[in-house]
């Protein structure tokens, strides 16, 4: 009986582990049986907050929802440089000019002169929305799920428990009421500002909308957005449709392959607007409705969520054509095949970093990414610069793909700032000595682990504009010295600091080092190096700097209030366009005083002038040179001290195919391919289990007690007791 | 210059305030007995001597100067722009001799391999010769092993010179108390004496042995390997014993005179006053504990970011949200110790001699003072020894999620926090973990055993 | 007997107040909407107006207590005090800031918690009462001393060393059950077995510590020395006389965390990726969701409330005496 206890806890042990000693290894986190199946296996850290398409903005949100919905274009998975294609569209829009008085234009008219772009869009005869319970009709324009009552919602706990669903096509009305949608008081859309300033006619539409959502709140229900006209968006018929927009802004296409312009069926937003259903969190926000590759169709925020193929999918082939070296690489293998290749995509929660990379190891993540820096011990780098595996990784078959992301980390200045801000030779020579204090390389090589690339200037590599080579070199913080850029010795940035009247870094106001102060959020303890490292380096030249920590929300505040001096930030590009980048400077956008994105409130009249010229250009000569002088003002000024491009480094294994990277496409998962057999096969052979120390612990615990017991008998056999 | 943070001043207070009741304890006579149990207890005694190294630590780290000139690379030595505690300066070399990045305990070269550019300009594949540890060498890979060997028994000697130095004195003064020469010392030779010296003064010297070595090799190599920026592990491992032991500490003694003075006065008056006294503290006791931190920790994050002018520098920001850490602990925690000392109280006010004070028209205060308050003390007295173990190990968890001390604060919680990135590293950079587990098993396993010996002691139900 | 649960009963009403107060007080009054905002409308391209139209949907931009801009009964009911607080007595939670039903949540989220926490609990209890039996069996041999130590020394280790070194040693090296995840059914057998035996061992000093000095207490009692005396064996004195007298504390102390039960534990669950209420909580503080934050503080004070009464009843049941007091 006293060892019953014991025995019961290593009994449990035994056949829990037995219960999977055959076939699939013991520690394989998924069912056996789905072992063979055409599934991708992949993980998510945070459940993504918002699956609607016209809220969901972040990375992890858009991984999701670009596989769910279509917008009119996608950009071309293998080509590069980055180009749209044609997707729900029959081709890329054409697009036509009007004046104020709504005549036509020419292709080459002036700017000025252009009132209105109109987007002329060619829909596909042959899209299909998912199934789903929103279609399942009784009779015309009647449907079965619309009203549910209490009753009719027992036993229904999420979408996958309605026991009917239904499909129907896609037509031009559901683009409409998509747009409608951005408008939307409730919606919250994140461009909706943005896209009131654009889309004619959608900021009266959106002002409407409040009143009317506000006048009927209490009653609750759905508000039909179909009644309410829409200026700027004209169906023709159901499969064409025309978006007018104000002025010239070519990056509208961009736009349209984004899921802010993907199809919304009404009977959709009809059906999720039922309280009981919001009262079960069956919302649109969590079961998206699209068109398409695949449909979500199992939303377990707390576990996991899959992905699985659309059975309505329109017809879309695997890219014939790519760069050059994709012919080499294997991507082309399934040119011609229809997609999407997998069955299901498997997403898995995972929130910590040990769990995650192990389970990557064992064959149970068929890819990792190395967005967090806890693995760049697997990367190691060659002579040239060019990351490679290691060796044990190799062995594995692992691959590794890195790419340069269209995004850029700084570290701003307020420009606004008594000291650190105007365009005066004093504390521009101030500017320009702490960009060269900072020494970018190291931060990259303690930090990230060699994971980014030095910034010459506002654009990152694969944007139009970026030049490579000395051409493209930052000469005030680089020489350019034997084929490479070189950072200039610390002795220049004395002298420029002499010059901004503070020799040695000692203010002469004060006889004190000058201290300045970076705003920066603190989010965890693997910060405080780097702070550290900072004030390290403007220690460098003699300056003191002072770190004002806060969360996020008040840093943010600080932003927007314009009392920051100095402020880490890093962005982000919606679309591989230089006006993304450049927009970020641009005086109009001051975040202090406009509550734009410049955060460094920089205002320099004529680089304002020159980004008004090169926004609405397309890709030539012209616009290159115009970039190169926006380049060489923002060197000069030195608003920001451009910092690193990242690159993001992601790692498969051998049965993962068809990766491409693709940092603007979200929607690459149509085109991966796994090789199920193999990834069974690896699996068996890296995962062994060891057992012998089990028989050990078991062996040590009885040598234990052994003598324990003899000296026990001793002791109830002695009468002195 | 010195200059004293919050929670400096606080430590210290705690500190007096701990020494003073010790005194006060030793001399009241109905507790004398409990101590002279503790005191012949080896394994108290043996515990105390790991704790007061811990303790001389903190306390070393917690005395500040202004303006220390500190020797800077290539230049003179300039005035530091933060202030630094005897600890920082008594360690000036690891806290300055930062490389690269990790490279393993007593390790000569980095963690990682990388390039590397020869004199003649070729490139390979290595890893480089750290800037600090291990600098001394010429061959490391011929000397390194027979170096640390001769600098072990280097420091195992001068620690035993150390210990000798301490030891003889002491035993001299012994000796000379008690007279008999030859008998008392062969009973501490044979651990017959009643005060265990023997365990004491054995454990004295595999500690300063220990010390000797670590130091010797610290003076020379990083004897705990260093972290993703190359700082120096060991010197965060010590930085992280203020850290514990104010949690500790402070925690307990901070809200020491609510518990007391709620406790006394609820089990004393009873009627309204133990209604109110009582709901507070159950009311508090419900929420979980872990909720009620987060809930609090979150709001005042908040204020201190709105009074953000007041705080003009990184180490009074970090220290306030210490000190803030320990009070709104200590706020979860006093509930416990209130409702024994109501219940102890409870019981004493129908003592006898409580009643004749009573009769005898003994003012209240006075009652409360001289009569009630002695004699709860040893309640006390466990409380803190029990709640400092687990205040100790709750910071690590807090830390974990992210309500815990400042990140830039060191802390064995940080230190594990971080960790938790390093171990999914391939190879595994697993020394700040272990690091961070010795020092608290160091400081937290004494305790406890401490702690077992003082309840045992003053628990009046244990004694039989 | 209903009389005194009565009385017990109604001692709880002043006590949840109290709890809805407090967390009132904490969430409302020292924190600022605009704040939870920011935070929850992202970062790119917000407006001031987005973050006026947050608050005002979510009910955040109602005065505390007293609505002077609502007319009759409403001054007093349109506020955020009665609008999110008293709902909690209802356990209407309302909304996750991100705009979820939180009573969903919760209900959907406590079956993974309790499918760790209950395992753990019993295996914990068997475990840590055969060993303190053990201990006891053999006392005053060297299996005591040591046993002892070996529970103060296991005692010392921060939990968090147990999950990172037991995921580590048996999720990655030994490769035994997988390293985290969770399923429905039976599958969930394997990824259970880890935390439970980590929770076990992480919690195995201390109790073994607790059983260890209750039994010692018991074998003290008279009724130990007859059954000696009557030629019992030792084993037979602990397993059946021992043990059967130390059950009312055991069972006591069990029942008064039976409620927290479904709380979960915040790490194991966080580690292993286990979708239950303790991974919830810390998900949310994480995020800062104050709404769930609120929620879970109530439900958890709740749920320990109604441990105490639980105990309290347990006692009354079994010992007859309680009655008669207080």
């Amino acid at each position: 009986m006293v060892l019953k206890g014991f025995r019961s806890g290593v009994t449990f042990w035994i056949v829990a582990v037995m219960l999977d000693g055959c076939g699939s290894p013991p520690n394989n986190p998924y069912p056996a049986a789905e072992a063979l199946k055409n599934i991708l296996y992949t993980s998510f850290e945070e459940r993504p907050k918002h699956l609607d398409p016209a809220r969901a903005y972040s990375a992890n949100e858009l991984e999701i929802i670009a596989q769910v919905y279509e917008p009119p274009l996608q950009y071309a998975y293998l080509q590069r440089p980055y180009q749209l294609e044609p997707l729900a569209a029959l081709q890329l829009p054409t697009v036509t000019y009007l004046d104020h008085n709504g005549e036509v234009l020419a292709d080459n008219a002036l700017e000025a002169t252009i009132a209105y772009s109109v987007y002329d869009i060619d829909l596909r005869q042959d899209l299909a929305y998912q199934p789903h319970p929103a279609f399942v009709q009784t009779g015309e324009a009647a449907y079965r799920f619309h009203d549910l009552s209490a009753k009719d919602l027992e036993g229904i706990e999420r979408l996958q428990d309605f026991d009917a669903v239904a499909s129907r096509p896609v037509t031009a009305d559901d683009y409409l009421y998509q747009i409608k949608r951005l408008a939307h008081p409730e919606v919250h859309s994140p461009v909706a500002e943005m896209m009131a300033d654009l889309i004619v006619g959608l900021r009266p539409l959106g002002e409407r909308l409040a009143l009317d959502f506000e006048a009927r709140r209490k009653q609750g229900g759905w508000l039909d957005l179909r009644p309410y006209p829409l200026e700027g968006v004209e169906v023709l018929n159901e499969h064409h449709f025309k978006i007018k927009i104000k002025g010239k802004y070519p990056q509208f296409r961009f736009w349209l392959a984004m899921p802010f312009f993907a199809p919304m069926p009404f009977e959709a937003d009809a059906f999720y607007a039922q309280p009981r259903l919001k009262a079960k969190n069956i919302t649109l926000d969590w079961y998206p409705v699209g068109s398409g590759p695949f449909q979500l169709t199992e939303n377990n925020p707390n576990r996991r969520m899959v992905l699985e193929r659309n059975p309505h999918y329109h017809e879309e082939l695997y890219p014939s054509a790519g760069e050059p070296s994709d012919q080499a690489l294997g991507l082309l293998k399934d040119r011609g095949q229809r997609l999407p290749l997998m069955d299901q995509v498997i997403f898995v929660l995972e929130k910590e970093t040990i769990p995650y990379w192990s389970k990557f190891l064992q064959g149970y993540y068929d890819a990792s990414g190395l967005a967090s820096d806890n693995f760049d011990q697997a990367i190691q780098f060659s002579g040239v610069g060019q990351a490679e595996l290691t060796e044990d990784l190799l062995l594995k078959g692992i691959h590794l793909d890195t790419a340069v992301t269209a995004s850029i980390l700084y570290l701003g200045f307020n420009m606004q700032d008594p000291v650190v801000g105007g365009l005066d030779p004093g504390p521009t020579r101030l500017r320009q000595a702490i960009s060269l204090a900072i020494d970018e390389e190291e931060f990259i090589a303690i930090f990230m682990n060699g994971r980014g690339v030095p910034a010459q200037g506002m654009l990152p590599p694969g944007i139009f504009g970026y030049l490579e080579g000395e051409a493209g070199m930052n000469p005030l913080v680089y020489d350019w010295v034997m084929g490479s850029p070189k950072r200039k010795p610390l002795l220049e940035a004395e002298r420029l600091l002499k010059e901004a009247g503070y020799p040695h870094g000692i203010d002469p106001k004060t006889q004190q080092p000058l201290v300045l102060y970076l705003d920066t959020t603190m989010s965890g303890a693997d910060d405080k190096p780097l702070l550290n490292w900072y004030r390290k380096q403007l220690a460098k030249i003699g300056l003191q700097l002072v770190l004002r920590t806060t969360d996020y929300n008040q840093f943010q505040q600080k932003m927007a209030n314009g009392n920051a001096q100095l402020f880490r930030w890093g962005w982000n590009a919606d679309y591989p366009d230089p006006e993304n980048f450049f927009f970020l400077l641009y005086g109009e956008n001051a975040k202090a005083s406009k509550g734009g994105e410049n955060a460094a409130n920089y205002r320099n009249p004529e680089f304002d002038r020159w980004f008004l010229a090169m926004r609405s250009m397309d890709d030539d000569e012209k616009r290159l040179e115009i970039i190169q002088k926006m380049q060489a003002i923002v060197r000069h000024d030195a608003p920001w001290v451009f910092g690193v491009h990242p690159k993001s480094f992601s790692l498969r294994h051998a049965w993962y195919q068809n990766y491409k990277p693709n940092l603007m496409a979200n929607n690459g998962l149509k085109y991966l391919r796994i090789d199920a057999a193999l990834r069974a096969e690896r699996r068996a052979e890296w995962n062994r289990p060891i057992y012998w120390p089990l028989a050990l612990g078991l062996v040590l615990f009885i040598a234990l007690l052994w003598p324990a017991f003899w000296a026990y008998r001793l002791r109830m056999r002695s009468p002195a007791r | 210059m010195p200059q004293l943070l919050p929670t400096d001043v606080f430590f210290f207070l705690t500190l007096f305030g701990l020494f003073g009741l010790l005194v006060y304890s030793l001399g009241q006579t109905h507790l004398r007995r409990p101590w002279q149990k503790v005191f012949q207890s080896t394994q108290a005694m043996v515990s105390l001597v790991i704790l007061i190294p811990y303790l001389l630590v903190a306390v070393a780290d917690s005395i500040r100067l202004e303006g220390v000139l500190v020797p800077q690379a290539g230049e003179g030595p300039v005035a530091s722009s933060e202030p630094l505690s005897l600890l920082d300066l008594g360690l000036q070399r690891l806290r300055l001799s930062v490389e690269k990045t990790y490279s393993a305990p007593l390790q000569v070269e980095l963690h990682a391999r990388e390039m590397v550019r020869l004199p003649d300009g070729r490139e390979i594949w290595s890893t480089p010769r750290l800037r600090y540890g291990g600098s001394h060498l010429i061959d490391p890979f011929k000397e390194r092993t027979s170096d640390l060997f001769r600098r072990a028994i280097k420091g195992f000697f001068k620690g035993a010179l150390v210990w000798l130095m301490l030891t003889v004195p002491l035993l001299a003064m012994v000796v000379w108390w008690t007279g008999d020469k030859r008998r008392v010392l062969l009973d501490i030779a044979l651990g017959r004496s009643r005060f265990p010296w023997r365990a004491v003064l054995l454990a004295g010297l595999f500690l300063a042995m220990v010390v000797g070595v670590l130091a010797e090799w610290a003076a020379v190599y990083h004897v705990l390997g260093t972290d993703k920026v190359g700082a120096d592990v060991l010197y965060q491992s010590l930085k992280s014993i203020r850290t514990g032991i104010l949690i500790g500490t402070l925690t307990t003694v901070a809200t020491l005179p609510l518990s007391l003075l709620l406790g006394i006065l609820a089990g004393y008056f009873r009627g309204w006053v133990d209604d109110v006294i009582q709901y507070v503290y159950t009311t508090l006791n419900a929420i979980p504990g872990v909720l009620l931190i987060a809930a609090a920790m979150l709001v005042m994050q908040a204020s201190m970011a709105r009074h953000e002018a007041a705080f003009q520098s990184l180490a009074l920001r970090a220290d306030v949200r210490l000190l803030a850490l320990c009070l709104i602990l200590g706020l979860t925690s006093w509930t416990g110790l209130c409702r024994l000392l109501r219940a102890e109280t409870l019981k004493l006010r129908n003592l006898e001699y409580v009643q004749a004070a009573k009769v005898l028209g003994v003012s209240q205060p006075r009652i409360l003072l001289r009569h009630i308050l002695p004699n709860v003390f040893h309640l006390v007295l466990i409380a803190v020894a029990l709640d400092f173990s687990s205040l100790v190990l709750a910071e690590a968890v807090l830390s974990y999620v992210n309500i815990g001390v400042d990140p830039s604060t060191e802390s064995w919680g940080n230190m594990i926090n971080t960790a938790r990135l390093e171990m999914a590293r391939e190879p595994v950079v697993w020394w700040s973990l272990a690091s961070a587990f010795c020092f608290m098993l160091g400081l937290v396993l004494p305790a406890n055993l401490l702690a077992d010996v003082l309840r045992d002691a003053f628990d009046p139900r244990r004694v039989s | 007997m209903s009389a005194y649960l009565l009385r017990r009963l109604l001692t709880t009403v002043p006590l949840l107040i109290g709890i809805n107060l407090l967390t009132f007080v904490l969430f409302f009054v020292i924190n600022s909407p605009e704040d939870m905002a920011r935070m929850h409308l992202g970062q790119k391209h917000v407006t001031q107006e987005g973050i006026a139209k947050w608050t005002h949907e979510r009910g955040y931009d109602l005065p505390l207590f007293y609505n002077g801009k609502a007319e009759g009964l409403e001054v007093l009911t349109k506020t955020i005090f009665v609008e999110k607080s008293l709902g909690l007595f209802l356990f209407r939670f309302g909304h996750s800031d991100a705009g979820r039903d939180i009573g969903a949540d919760i209900r959907q989220r406590m079956g993974p918690s309790l499918a760790i926490a209950v395992p753990s609990l019993i295996v914990g209890l068997l475990m840590d009462i055969s060993l303190a039996l053990l201990l006891v069996f053999f006392r005053l041999t060297y299996l005591e001393v040591w046993g002892a130590a070996l529970c103060i020394m296991l005692m010392s280790i921060s939990t968090l060393f147990y999950i990172i070194g037991g995921q580590f040693l048996v999720g990655k090296c030994l490769q035994w059950v997988p390293i985290s995840g969770y399923d429905s059914g039976l599958e969930a057998i394997r990824f259970i077995v880890l935390p439970v035996l980590i929770g076990t061992l992480a919690g195995v000093g201390s109790g073994v510590r607790w059983y260890r000095t209750l039994f010692l207490e018991e074998i003290e009692q008279d009724y130990v020395r007859t059954a000696r005396a009557k030629g019992l064996s030792e084993a037979k004195v602990l397993t059946v006389h021992v043990l059967k007298n130390a059950m009312i504390p055991i069972l006591t102390g069990v029942v008064v965390v039976l409620p927290l039960l479904f709380t979960g534990s915040l790490l194991t669950e966080s580690f292993f990726a286990i979708p239950g209420l303790g991974s919830y909580t810390i998900d949310a503080i994480n995020q800062q969701d104050f709404a769930i934050v609120r929620a879970m503080v109530f439900l958890g004070s709740f749920l320990y409330i109604l441990g105490l009464l639980l105990t309290d009843i347990s006692y009354m049941l079994v010992d007859p005496r309680v009655r008669l007091q207080d």
